[in-house]
């Protein structure tokens, strides 16, 4: 990998002589009369120098992206049959060794000949991509700067040709926003539907037990592998419920009261604090729950008599409670703002006071907006990791009780893959079903969000 | 406007029967700001809560306690041959040296359990401070340094006053015998709270003692470094193409809801997506601040692209049809003019986006970011963990020394993140421009 920024130098070297001679060339072209050429000098050494790094910057790009791949599969097509035939698991195992011996760090076990000689030829195999890469970026650039240049004529229209590639790169930069959906959209779906091979989908849509461990051995106890979600779906909702009472009448009516009673200064004090409520990273939130917010819960509950877990599913929900505040207030702070004032002059000329003007006039107006910003608040909830990993647990219990542990998706997502993974085993696939029902759901609520809000809004103007 | 009217009689004026009711209705306005007050004040507490038990936990992490042990250099034991020699002086058994000066201090303890107690004293950091410094200078050997060394994290919690001297034996981590060496370790003025360097030098570490931020530091700046150069670029250049360039049909309206949804997706989310497609498709190295970057990039590109294009916006059409109107091509007026004048709107929301990723935890957990790494990372293909990363895994281990290393590298991230707050408003106030 060293080499490549290496390479990098040199094609930013070899870009910018391109686009000196591009100039160069132009002034020769235009032979003293420059204000016959059709575009500005510039514009001919921008060409040739575009011309030269974008061909070869692109095959540099997938030639490393699928170098290690297509690099593993010949070695792997090397093996001796004896190898090939093992499952793809031990095969990984297998490969890994290779990887490992060829980086010279530790390796399972004591490497044996054919081991050997594999590492040999990837090792081969790699500096002879290296090196290939090395001549054909280099070539590939030379080849298709020198086409660049070799058309720099009077009337060329370098201009347009520069915009219209510089055109196409900005499409392609927007163009990235979809790829990463369908990327997200194939990678969930794709491991999704090999684990609902593995395991029914309505097992695990309306299954009540969770227990994602397979056994090993047949006669594993307690390794029934069991993959019902609906203990996770009753926690999320249960954890999401807890945090949007927390969150939805603090939220709303500290908006409304910034937004009607505070005075500027009051205002310009109180409002970016609250919004430092959302920016303070999640795993601090997790940790507070775990460290202050669960014993301090615990010991009040044993001081009233009751039994609270020390994981239990209030102290995460109230701290999602805490994160979540700034969403709602903000969002509906930007609704209420955008309620006409003429509405309230017009409730005030009635003789309503501040309060009535506010719940009988202004609320209703700002409804709609209101509750698109607590669904999207909701989504939010749904979604966040880490307040729920440090201080939610594993147990997979169906409750209502606010003070049992209970687990969420996001949790079990988190379990699942973290450490080692096997990618054929339903315990792995499990997490991206639930991660594709993850994304489902949020997708679901964000439009539901953004429909309400265009559908039932006034139009005041 | 409940109705107050039936408690009068027929016939009274409405002047009277609205006075009737406004005492009601001035309480209902008084009860109703009352309410609105209290809930601003909830969130300010909340955040007050938040912060002052994070501080009051973590400030003392930022000194350690230090022991200062004498230790005899013989010549015979780090080397008997007196080459001098480097490996020869890497290899030597400096914690028998270490263990040697403990057993010096206090003769009197025998038994091997004792003993085991007192060599505990002592973090297992002095044996290669001691080294490091043998190795700077082999000139000591032979003769009989003084040095400080961190002393263990037990003895460091019983010093800041986290371990509960008058707990009976069973429940503390110090037993009595022990308590006795650290009082008079302490009478000889052999112990002290110093400021912890370790804490802002070193790796992570399964000794709390030792442990510190500068890997998941270092993890966080190359996996930032890596988001920046992606994400600035492709964020405003896809702002740019759909403000102003992009024609208004079915595929630029698909783009923009894609965009819009992209930032409500889970952060999780885009974890399942880094696994999927840059380990398992692309063969990416796992654990690398590239890998986490990419994924980062993709999480904060929608944040960029949003901000990017309202800065886009709030440039007036003046400017551009001044530039057209002096025959400069659509490109021209758009690179030359207005994107000068929105690059500040820009680079705020770009930054907003860096404050968002270098808090970020959850997708980094997917892609194996978590793991114990106690080297630094030199670049962006090796392992490494970052800062949000190593505060989780830090809030998961079980001995108390660790949550007040947490809370320090809590205060750390959110130092970071308020200078980049103040930084993005700074941009803001400098180079805002009504037009």
């Amino acid at each position: 990998m060293t080499q490549t920024p290496i390479l990098l130098v040199l094609l930013l070297a070899l870009t910018s002589a391109a686009y000196y001679f591009g100039c160069k060339r132009a002034f020769r072209v235009a032979d003293g009369k420059i204000r016959k050429l059709h575009s500005l000098p510039g514009y001919y050494g921008l060409y040739v120098a575009l011309w030269a790094a974008l061909p070869a910057l692109l095959i540099l790009c997938a030639w490393l992206l699928f170098q290690g791949s297509i690099i593993t599969r010949m070695v792997v097509s090397s093996l001796p049959d004896a190898i090939q035939q093992l499952g793809p698991d031990r095969l990984n195992l297998v490969v890994n060794d290779i990887r490992n011996l060829v980086s010279g760090n530790i390796v399972s076990g004591q490497p044996d000949a054919t081991m050997l000689a594999a590492a040999d030829y990837y090792r081969s195999l790699l500096s002879v991509s290296r090196n290939l890469l090395f001549v054909v970026v280099i070539v590939v650039a030379g080849l298709s700067g020198w086409f660049g240049y070799s058309k720099i004529r009077m009337q060329h229209r370098a201009r347009n040709g520069v915009e219209s590639i510089i055109n196409w790169l900005l499409v392609a930069c927007s163009m990235v926003a979809i790829l990463t959906t369908v990327g997200i959209v194939l990678s969930v779906l794709f491991e999704s539907i090999r684990f609902f091979q593995a395991v029914p989908i309505t097992e695990f849509l309306f299954g009540l037990e969770w227990s994602p461990q397979i056994a090993l051995r047949a006669d594993q106890a307690g390794s029934s592998g069991a993959f019902g979600a609906v203990p996770l779906f009753a926690g999320t909702l249960l954890i999401t419920f807890i945090a949007m009472t927390v969150a939805v009448p603090i939220g709303l009516m500290s908006a409304l009261y910034l937004a009607e009673y505070a005075s500027a200064r009051v205002r310009a004090v109180a409002k970016p604090l609250l919004e430092v409520l959302a920016g303070i990273p999640t795993v601090v939130y997790g940790f507070f729950a775990a460290l202050t917010v669960a014993p301090f819960i615990r010991e009040s509950g044993s001081f009233l008599g009751l039994d609270v877990a020390s994981e239990s599913a209030l102290a995460a929900g109230l701290v999602m409670g805490m994160m979540i505040i700034p969403f709602v207030s903000s969002l509906s702070d930007d609704v209420i703002n955008a309620v006409p004032q003429s509405l309230r002059e017009g409730a005030y000329g009635m003789g309503a006071t501040s309060s009535e003007t506010i719940r009988r006039v202004i609320f209703p107006a700002a409804l709609p907006g209101i509750v698109g910003a607590i669904l999207l608040a909701v989504s939010r909830a749904i979604g966040e990791t880490m307040i729920v990993v440090m201080a939610a647990g594993l147990a997979s219990n169906l409750t209502a009780n606010p003070l049992e542990a209970v687990t969420t998706v996001t949790v079990q997502i988190v379990t699942l893959l973290v450490g080692d993974q096997e990618f054929d085993s339903p315990k792995t696939l499990a997490a991206f079903a639930l991660g594709l029902v993850l994304f489902l759901v949020t997708l679901a609520l964000n439009f539901l969000a953004l429909y309400i809000v265009r559908k039932y809004r006034e139009q005041y103007d | 406007m409940t109705n107050p009217s039936n408690a009068l009689p027929e016939g009274a004026s409405s002047f009277a029967r609205i006075q009737a009711g406004m005492a009601k209705r001035r309480a209902a306005e008084r009860r109703f700001k009352m309410l609105g007050r209290l809930a601003v004040s909830v969130g300010l507490l909340f955040l007050s809560v938040l912060l002052i038990s994070i501080v009051s936990k973590g400030y003392t992490a930022f000194w350690q306690t230090q022991m200062r042990i004498d230790v005899v250099l013989a010549a015979e034991d780090i080397d008997p041959e007196g080459t001098r020699n480097a490996e020869t002086l890497r290899k030597a058994d400096y914690s028998s040296l270490i263990k040697q000066s403990m057993r010096d201090m206090f003769p009197e303890v025998s038994g091997r359990r004792d003993k085991f107690a007192l060599y505990g004293l002592v973090s297992n950091g002095a044996a290669f401070d001691l080294r490091d410094k043998v190795m700077a200078d082999p000139s000591l050997i032979g003769t009989k340094v003084s040095l400080w060394v961190p002393a263990d994290d037990d003895v460091d919690m019983l010093m800041k006053g986290h371990i509960d001297r008058d707990a009976a034996e069973g429940d503390r981590r110090i037993k009595d015998n022990t308590l006795g060496w650290i009082d008079q370790l302490k009478a000889e003025d052999r112990l002290e709270l110093r400021f912890n360097i370790d804490f802002f030098t070193k790796g992570d570490s399964r000794d709390p003692e030792l442990a510190g931020i500068r890997g998941a530091l270092m993890g966080t700046i190359f996996t930032l470094i890596v988001t920046l150069s992606l994400s600035f670029p492709l964020g405003v250049a896809a702002a740019v193409y759909l403000e102003e360039f992009a024609p208004k049909n079915r595929w630029t309206d698909l783009i923009e809801v894609n965009i819009n949804n992209l930032a409500a997706v889970p952060s999780i989310v885009f974890g399942l997506l880094g696994l999927a497609v840059f380990i398992n498709v692309f063969g990416l190295p796992r654990s690398a601040p590239l890998l986490g970057g990419l994924v980062l990039t993709l999480m904060t590109l929608p944040t960029i692209i949003i901000a990017s294009r309202a800065a886009l916006k709030s440039v007036p059409p003046s400017i551009r049809d001044a530039a057209l109107g002096i025959g400069a091509s659509p490109m021209q007026a758009t690179l030359f003019h207005v994107i000068p004048l929105a690059l500040p709107g820009m680079l705020t929301g770009t930054i907003i986006g860096m404050a968002q990723a270098l808090g970020e935890t959850a997708p980094l957990l997917m892609i194996g970011m978590v793991a114990f790494i106690a080297d630094v990372p030199q670049g962006v293909f090796d392992p490494s963990t970052a800062l949000p990363v190593q505060i989780y895994l830090w809030a998961d281990s079980p001995e108390r020394a660790y949550v007040e290393r947490t809370s320090a590298a809590i205060m750390v991230l959110l130092g970071f993140l308020a200078l980049m707050n103040l930084v993005a408003v700074l941009l803001r106030k400098r180079f805002e421009r009504r037009w």
